[in-house]
């Protein structure tokens, strides 16, 4: 173990963090900031319950060890009402219904709000693409993509005058 | 009104007592008398704000019931929704399940048992109510009438519920009470959006992993390879070298020992535990091996078991020549339920008390096993219920290993709080799967292609033996759950013989969502296919006419899909298929048609139309909800990672890259949801449409390939 202080901003803020360099972001947002919105699901990068935006990019934060992280912001799903397109994307989430248990949802979020950033309007296959990667044991699939097109719809909404 | 901390010091019931049949029926007489004597303040707080909490005695997993019973008392209640908020109550005798007498979150119960007791509570409040501002305005209640949490009496006065909140704690709890016509409903079979949503959308809901308290401390645990495995001897010297503060202690499971890690942090306690050396002990333990257990399993099916049904005349098969029997065998692997949030408890032992944090199934017998570790009282244990991230069974565990790993934990460092945490790993390997099984089929077949004679046997673990259901779960030996969706079935078989092999298998076995019905349905809506194929009969009229004619959900739901899914099942696109399957479980029936196609050799599901009867819907859109999420979890059984396998004792899969459930690709892209419409009385959705959809989906997959799939997952096509 070899402890390192690093200087972290997440959603804002900046914050100086001494843990072991080897700690997952995951684990540093969740115990060390409180910040128990982003999930540890797997520890492997495997179902995207961690997943939050590391300098733009969607990130699952429980294979990136702080020693990794260096001068990226990171913004998490505490931030995204916050977020013009994350707030549209959490509307579209609850005017659809989509959550059972929730536990995934952070990370489908934060992937969905990536996911629209970049195209804003996927299609089905897109969509699939963009959301694949995300476990849900509920089985919420359906209801994601209608959320993430209702988000899209709301998007281009916003955009024309 | 009555905080609900009041409650806490009430002793939980006993394990036991009054427990009726999981399976089977909802005696509404239980339910009547545990309804009386629910004191409406246990159950409603009103606040000053004009707030109005409703306090939910079971797990909010998903399932959404944390929403519908709130609608259910609500609507009673003439409560303004946009007001209304809801509780997970803590472990109390107040709270236990009217039916089971316990509190427990499973066998899709809750609605069904505590739709009219939460209608009487919400009704009973009411009447407190309206009697308070009568009083105050000297008026008769029959002059008062409510609408939106308000109160109005004669001359135009009116009193908001919030204030007269202190006056009904003085008004006597009406013994009996009118409940609203279906016609004055305002919530009941209202689409309803959850009241839990936005907290699940920001990250501000807390689950019981996220629970935190001053001095909070992680555990994590390292577990035999072997099921029952003990710690022979361990070495912490390279985990103790880097890290500060770790306590470090062998701890027993419910069979072997284990070696306790407790950190300040997870990240600490895991690192630690990644370096411990463990020198275990398996020699008195047996290994169990898939490829063993299969051979086993088909040996022990070519023979009768344990009587678990007889249907008119047994001797019937033998009459039927070689040419017109179909003998099939299935076999089925363990499942883990992998919920999404890992397994953990919080527990802090101060002595003489005990107080933990759960995302629990089983309340009651999790907060008397603690009490049992911990040398307490079950009600010295405050026990509170906390949010969880799917459950599916896992959380209900009857042997209680969870939280009694957590109490021994807890009660080597008296005075701190411990939060055990089980890893993905640990989840996937740990096990208290849905259990592997066999099954054996005989089927005489008529000349009219209807089944006459019908012989089956299975093969699987007790689920319920040395527990404390075996007394209802057990009937001459045999465990229903074994038999699930094979001896209950609707299908109308005139000479019906079923029995059991109940083998005891070194692997710990549990209730997964559905329980039997998972595979039981498969075996039974593939082979009513295949039978179907060989009558040259539609699938659908070919169930019609061999459901029997008190299937009434069945028919319903098979007609109503038929209904709506006929005009794509008719417009299929080349090299799409149509299968379909139906099954009733807890009361409920459900019936689904799915379109498949193969797509780069892998089955592709693109929509499925499905059919629902739960008697009134209380909230149409759970059901929705519940349907469309039932399927993508009953699709786990045919993904070709689905399955948990042991070589030599050792379980073989790690994690989701080799224990893969469906993701969003491997489910449908559409499934539109119809509920037959119904007065009866309500009954659950949680697990019913889990077990229809892969039967559904090989039937599909047949008419593309024309293989039958009779062992999972699918591997190979």
């Amino acid at each position: 173990m070899s402890l390192a202080t690093y200087a972290l901003t997440v959603n804002g803020k900046a914050h100086s963090i001494k843990v072991d360099s080897g700690t997952p972001l995951l684990w540093v947002l969740r115990e060390e900031l409180g910040l128990t919105g982003t999930k540890y699901g797997c520890g492997v990068a495997a179902c995207g319950a961690c997943t939050v935006d590391l300098g733009g990019v969607p990130t699952r934060s429980c294979v990136v060890p702080m020693s990794l992280v260096g001068d990226r912001e990171v913004t998490t799903i505490e931030a995204m009402a916050n977020d013009a397109v994350g707030r549209i994307v959490q509307d579209a989430w609850v005017a659809t219904d989509v959550v059972q248990c929730g536990y995934c949802q952070s990370g489908q979020i934060m992937t969905a709000v990536a996911l629209l950033k970049r195209l804003p309007h996927p299609d089905d296959r897109a969509i699939e693409q963009g959301m694949g990667a995300n476990l849900c044991r509920c089985g919420t699939y359906v209801r994601i993509r209608l959320a993430v097109k209702a988000a899209a719809q709301q998007l281009q909404r916003g955009r024309t005058p | 009104m009555m905080d609900r901390r009041t409650f806490i010091g009430v002793s939980a019931a006993a394990a036991g007592g009054a427990l009726l049949s999981l399976h089977f029926g909802v005696p509404v007489r239980a339910q009547q008398t545990a309804a009386a004597a629910r004191p409406p303040d246990a159950f409603v707080h009103l606040r000053p704000d004009g707030t109005i909490v409703i306090q939910i005695n079971r797990l909010e997993f998903g399932q959404g019931v944390h929403t519908s019973l709130a609608m259910i008392l609500a609507d009673e209640l003439d409560a303004d929704w946009s007001q209304v908020r809801a509780e997970l109550t803590p472990a109390a005798a107040v709270y236990v399940d009217p039916v089971y007498q316990i509190m427990v979150t499973g066998a899709s119960c809750t609605t069904a048992h505590e739709f009219q007791p939460y209608r009487e509570l919400g009704a009973k409040t009411r009447a407190m109510l309206i009697a308070a501002a009568a009083a105050r305005w000297k008026v008769a209640g029959s002059a008062c009438r409510t609408s939106k949490s308000v109160v109005y009496g004669p001359n135009n006065r009116s009193a908001r519920y919030a204030e007269l909140a202190g006056d009904v704690t003085r008004q006597p709890v009406p013994q009996t009470v009118r409940l609203k016509a279906p016609s004055e409903l305002t919530l009941i079979g209202k689409s309803t959006r959850r009241l839990d949503s936005r907290s699940k959308c920001n990250g501000s809901q807390a689950f019981g992993l996220d629970f935190a308290v001053p001095g909070l401390r992680v555990a994590v645990v390292a577990r035999p390879p072997v099921f029952g495995g003990r710690v022979k001897a361990f070495d912490d010297t390279i985990a103790r070298a880097d890290a500060e503060h770790l306590d470090i202690f062998e701890i027993p499971l419910i069979k072997g020992s284990g070696v306790a890690v407790v950190a300040d942090r997870f990240w600490t306690a895991k690192q630690a535990l990644d370096r411990l050396r463990v020198d275990w002990d398996l020699s008195a333990v047996e290994r169990a091996d898939t490829v063993d257990l299969r051979r086993m399993y088909r040996d022990l099916a070519g023979a009768p078991g344990l009587v678990a049904l007889v249907r008119g005349d047994a001797t019937t098969m033998d009459r039927i020549g070689a040419a017109d029997r179909l003998v099939a065998e299935y076999d089925f692997p363990y499942l883990a339920h992998a919920a999404m949030e890992p397994l953990n408890a919080t527990i802090r032992f101060d002595g003489d008390g005990a107080e933990a944090w759960v995302p629990s199934q089983s309340q009651t017998l999790h907060q008397a096993a603690i009490a049992e570790v911990l040398g307490l009282k079950p009600e010295q244990v405050v026990f509170h219920t906390l949010f969880a991230g799917g459950g599916f069974g896992r959380r209900a565990t009857m042997d209680a290993h969870l939280v009694r790993e957590a109490a021994a934990i807890a009660k080597r460092v008296r005075g701190t709080p411990i939060k055990l945490v089980w890893t993905r790993e640990d989840d996937i390997r740990g096990g208290y799967y849905r259990p592997m099984c066999a099954h054996r089929v005989e089927i005489g077949v008529g000349p009219d292609g209807l089944p006459r004679a019908w012989r089956h046997v299975v093969v699987a673990q007790s689920l319920y033996e040395g527990t404390f259901v075996a007394a209802f779960e057990i009937k001459n030996g045999v465990d229903l759950s074994v038999v699930d969706g094979v001896a209950d079935t609707g299908y109308n078989v005139p000479n019906l013989h079923v029995s059991a092999h109940q083998p005891k298998i070194n692997v710990p076995v549990n209730d997964w969502r559905s329980i039997g019905n998972s595979h039981g349905a498969f075996v039974m809506e593939t082979l009513v296919d295949e039978l179907a194929t060989r009558a040259h009969v539609d699938p659908i009229v070919f169930r019609r006419s061999l459901l029997a004619p008190d299937a009434k959900k069945r028919r319903r739901v098979l007609d109503l899909m038929d209904d709506k899914s006929a005009g794509w099942r008719h417009a299929l696109p080349k090299g799409h298929a149509a299968g379909v399957a139906v099954h009733e479980c807890y009361g409920t029936a459900v019936a689904c048609a799915v379109d498949v196609s193969l797509e780069n050799g892998r089955p592709r599901i693109h929509r499925a139309t499905a059919a629902i009867d739960v008697g009134l819907a209380v909230n149409p859109l759970t059901i929705e909800s519940q349907v469309q999420g039932g399927f993508a979890f009953g699709l786990l059984q045919l993904m070709p990672k689905g399955a948990i396998t042991l070589k030599d004792g050792e379980v073989e899969q790690r994690n989701f890259h080799d224990y893969t459930p469906a993701y969003m690709r491997d489910a449908p892209v559409t499934v539109d949801v119809h509920i037959v419409p119904s007065t009866e009385a309500p009954t659950g959705c949680g697990e019913p449409p889990v077990p229809v959809i892969a039967p559904a989906f090989t039937n599909a997959l047949f008419r593309l390939t024309g293989k039958r799939y009779r062992s999972l997952p699918l591997v190979s096509l």
